[in-house]
């Protein structure tokens, strides 16, 4: 299958190895990757901060990016979410009904990775090895919106050398919530607080999740604590390998020892 | 006793200044200066106060992880729920299309069995009827079952304006009344205090209390019958809300559990009854729906002791007299508004509440309102117009959990950020985000200008200086995110350069 | 106050425009029970039970000697016969010897009492609830108030299954109370008491 990776504007600009990692599993399960370089934003930051009218410019870009794709996959549950929930929605209202027809056409072929494995290629064992202790966060958006359920748990049973422990409180926020994370930054890091002490009760070396927003909210706690547990996105683990394991140049990126560097070395 | 000195009037009028906004249609929103669904500081600053009380912290934790655990089981056990749930919407969603219709049929059939109705505009028009009434009987103290509605209005001031006053029978309510404090739940109003402090105000202020009182909550309980009971049984005058009432027989209803509704509803001569316009269901049959969907909901119980259903007035049995007020205060300000007047089908059960991570932090006064929590922070925002209560939408992570929670499935995160919207397209003037957010939307939906917008980003990563996190000391607005949260250094190249460098053929 | 009562009625029509969608009510839950009286009776029986609710079983013959014996546990058994009112419709061979009818005192004086012995017009297995409709043998609403124990005599015919069925069985335009065990508080720290203002003890007397 020729697969469009979103990689989504945030994991492009600050967390490339996720879309890196997402592109290389695809390509090992025999599946062609095009990334479209119109690609920037799905728009969700601005809809969800009030600019929804400032959003359709971005939702049409997004569309226009993607317009040829067969299929779209992108590392995200919140940014697919809101192509599934949003994008129509604030193109009809500003008038785009066109626009917002493309976009749920857009919709209907665009999924979130762990969905995308399980539901369309019907893959639960990705051949991944990753020698680890891991929990898993279920983030909000994947959680209830896209209603993934235990399809990214399924995933990581399934990966060699992984011992998966339950998160207690797995299904409260992380605190995040995207400019809710600085305009109520206090009861976000309380929300934060919550989450770092559970994930820290794990005793995992890695809180790994579908979203690398949510990721790098939960990590860039675990890092000022000095914790040395660190955040690694589903599609890091799932990428990795026996063979990446011992990479042979340091560009390969996935690495299942060192996934993503840790803010402090442990 | 009075109500606490927080809640009178956060915002008073200005000489001249309008007594209430208007929205687009010209409908007007709940008015200033009375009432309580305003609050004097927004959303962050007052969350920040209760973040830092650790006891409140831990009494808000206890009870909201007790009332998850109990809603969760007795959900659980109903196989149709979601059924009972789709019906519970579009019973609310045809209600409001009729709403018109419904409220006339309503005062037909209330007037037919001996009761009257009134209609208020708003919180003030409403507190004079009420007043008025009171007055008519020449008591001047009466007793009240907990409600929403005249919480919202502010009637317990505006009673006591009048020298009459307004007994809580609410075991929360009391709590709330005796320590002159404020309500900070929906259904439990006193939420944020645990045993020991309930057990402390009751020595303090109950003129006939045990000394040797526990904080057993059975004890506690149990003081509260002693403190009320005679004022149950001289009291000539009850107040209540109403959980529902039917247009087709006029019948409404209370839903409780300690019997203070019953002992207002039953003993006085006189019942008068506040009630939101949207509170009404069109037939008697669709309580089938809403007694299922209420009780699991709020106290997680298959049903709550107590429900009383009064048609009027029944010759020989209750209160003679009976008096209905309908209040608008807002609501069909909410109303006109298709996205949000969803807000309207409310059933109070404050589900959201119990299971909304900001609610758990930083509990029910932070907003400022009678109506907190999820419900409050999409409720509230549009019955006084979203201007004066500008924070509320954005007290939210949008986790979805409310949505999940509601028996009526209300989707409060569409509302909130459809509130966010209309709070952003009211500003005249330009704000510094909104020119933010605006140069990142031309950037976002420009392909060329967004790799430059990129490229500038990853110039960041010379801040660190080598190491993989950013520096934990950066300017405002970053400092919002760095006070709690390291940020990593940004890479050396976007994934779509490296992708396309690679790729290059 | 017409002026209010125009004046909310023409914003309401102001707010919903000349389009007004609604929606056909889906009603796909379920509105019967059919399972047999037996297990209804134990559905019952164990939903009132935890809700602190004590019940009693027994056959037609029995219930006077039923409803005494609930006396006992909701009384102890050193009770008289004058602290017992039972409604105007409640049969004579339900009735323990002695015992008082609700006449027409006012209603406040019904607090002198110390248990209330009353029918029910229908009970709801699956929430535990017994109905009173102000009928004469469930009585007016203060005599299942004031007294502090309650005794409700239930018999199998008046047991349905979930609250469907019950509301159809009820006049709305009567004064209706649901009972769903002893009067009961959530409000400290969200967890349920027992014992408030209502009547502290329920006892529930099963005929069938």
């Amino acid at each position: 299958m020729r697969v469009a990776l979103f990689a989504t504007c945030l994991v492009d600009t600050v967390a490339p190895q996720v879309a890196m990692a997402t592109a290389r599993l695809l390509e090992r399960l025999g599946h062609e990757v095009v990334v479209p370089q119109g690609q920037a934003c799905c728009g969700q930051m601005h809809v969800n901060t009030g600019y929804r009218r400032e959003a359709v410019p971005i939702v049409a870009n997004h569309v226009r990016a993607f317009a040829g794709a067969e299929v779209v996959v992108s590392p995200s549950g919140s940014c697919v979410a809101s192509i599934h929930h949003q994008q129509a929605t604030v193109a009809r209202r500003a008038g785009e009904t066109a626009l917002a027809d493309e976009a749920e056409a857009l919709a209907e072929r665009t999924y979130e990775l762990s969905q995308f494995l399980v539901d369309v290629l019907g893959v639960t064992d990705v051949g991944a090895y990753y020698p680890h202790r891991v929990t898993y966060h279920p983030t909000c958006h994947s959680l209830r919106l896209l209603r993934v359920g235990d399809r990214p748990l399924t995933l990581l049973r399934a990966v060699r050398g992984l011992e998966l422990v339950e998160l207690p409180g797995a299904e409260s926020c992380c605190g995040f919530g995207g400019t809710f994370s600085v305009k109520n930054a206090d009861t976000s890091t309380a929300m934060l607080t919550d989450k770092m002490a559970n994930v820290l009760s794990t005793h995992a070396e890695v809180c790994t999740a579908g979203d690398a927003s949510c990721l790098m909210h939960i990590g860039g706690g675990l890092s000022r604590l000095r914790s040395g547990t660190r955040t690694v996105h589903l599609a890091e683990i799932l990428a990795s390998t026996e063979q990446s394991a011992h990479p042979t140049t340091p560009t390969d990126a996935v690495s299942p020892h060192q996934a993503t560097r840790p803010a402090v070395p442990a | 006793m009075t109500t606490a000195p927080e809640r009178t009037d956060p915002t008073p009028l200005a000489p001249g200044a309008p007594r209430s906004g208007t929205t687009f249609l010209g409908l007007p929103t709940a008015p200033r200066g009375v009432g309580h669904l305003r609050g004097e500081r927004p959303f962050p600053d007052a969350a920040r106060d209760a973040l830092r009380d650790g006891q409140l912290r831990a009494n808000l934790g206890h009870a909201t992880t007790t009332i998850r655990k109990k809603r969760a089981a007795v959900v659980g056990e109903v196989p149709d729920w979601e059924a009972l749930r789709q019906a519970g919407k579009a019973l609310k969603t045809a209600t409001m299309a009729r709403l018109d219709e419904h409220l006339v049929e309503l005062e037909r059939r209330v007037g037919e069995r001996g009761g009257t109705v009134h209609w208020a505009r708003d919180a003030a028009e409403a507190n004079e009827i009420v007043t008025r009434l009171v007055q008519a009987t020449g008591s001047d103290e009466v007793v009240k079952v907990k409600s929403m509605a005249t919480q919202e209005i502010g009637l317990n001031e505006a009673l006591e304006a009048a020298g009459i006053t307004a007994h809580e029978t609410d075991l929360a309510e009391l709590i709330v009344q005796l320590g002159d404090d404020a309500p900070s739940h929906i259904l439990v109003p006193a939420i944020h205090k645990n045993r020991a402090e309930i057990r402390e105000i009751f020595l303090r202020t109950m003129p006939q209390v045990d000394p040797d009182l526990t904080d057993e909550p059975r004890r506690l309980a149990m003081a509260a019958r002693a403190h009320l009971r005679e004022r149950f049984l001289r009291a000539k005058v009850a107040i209540s809300g109403a959980n529902f009432a039917v247009a087709e027989t006029g019948t409404l209803a209370v839903v409780e559990s300690e019997g203070n509704g019953r002992m207002c509803l039953t003993l006085p001569q006189t019942l008068i009854t506040v009630m939101g316009i949207e509170k009404l269901v069109p037939t008697w049959r669709d309580l089938e729906v809403f007694l299922q969907l209420l009780p699991r909901s709020s106290t997680g119980e298959r049903m709550n002791p107590y429900t009383s259903m009064w048609t009027g007035v029944t010759p020989g049995d209750g209160p003679q007299e009976f008096h209905l007020v309908l209040l608008d205060n807002g609501r069909t300000a909410v109303l006109a508004d298709e996205v949000g007047r969803e807000a309207l089908h409310c059933i109070r059960c404050s589900a959201c509440l119990n299971v909304c991570p900001v609610y758990e932090r930083a509990g029910g006064h932070a907003y400022g309102s009678v109506y907190p929590g999820p419900i409050g922070a999409v409720l509230s925002p549009q019955l006084t117009g979203v201007e004066d209560n500008a924070s509320l939408p954005y007290a939210s992570s949008l986790c979805g959990a409310c949505y999940d929670a509601c028996p009526v499935a209300i989707d409060i995160p569409s509302i909130l950020v459809h509130l966010r919207a209309e709070h952003v397209e009211a500003q005249e003037k330009t704000t510094p985000e909104g020119a933010a957010f605006t140069a990142l939307a031309t950037a976002m939906s420009h392909p060329r200008l967004w790799h430059l917008a990129q490229r500038a980003a990853t110039l960041g990563r010379f801040l660190a200086r080598g190491k993989p996190t950013l520096p934990a000391v950066l300017p405002p607005p970053a400092s919002k995110w760095t006070r709690s949260r390291d940020l990593p250094a940004p890479p050396r190249e976007t994934f779509t350069q490296q992708w396309a460098r690679e790729h290059r053929r | 106050m017409s002026g209010a009562r125009e004046e909310v009625l023409e914003r309401i029509r102001t707010a919903l425009g000349s389009e007004r969608r609604a929606p056909e009510v889906p009603r796909d839950y379920r509105v019967t029970d059919d399972r047999p009286t037996e297990s209804l009776l134990d559905v019952l029986t164990d939903r009132l039970e935890d809700y602190k609710a004590q019940v009693l079983r027994c056959g037609p013959d029995d219930v006077a000697a039923t409803v005494a014996a609930a006396l006992d546990a909701g009384l102890g058994s050193g009770w008289t016969p004058a602290s017992v009112v039972v409604t105007p419709g409640v049969p004579e061979g339900w009735r323990p010897d002695g015992v008082s009818e609700d006449d027409a005192r006012p209603a406040v004086r019904l607090a002198d009492f110390a248990a209330t012995v009353t029918g029910v017009a229908v009970a709801i297995a699956e929430t535990g609830t017994l109905v009173l409709d102000g009928s004469p043998r469930t009585g007016r609403r203060a005599v299942s108030l004031l007294p502090d124990c309650l005794v409700c005599v239930v018999e199998a015919g008046e047991v349905v299954g979930g609250v469907p069925e019950a509301l159809a069985r009820l006049d709305p335009t009567a004064p209706l109370t649901m009972i769903s065990g002893p009067s009961a508080t959530s409000d400290i720290e969200l967890d349920r008491v027992e014992g408030v203002h209502g009547p502290r003890t329920l006892v529930v007397v099963l005929v069938a």
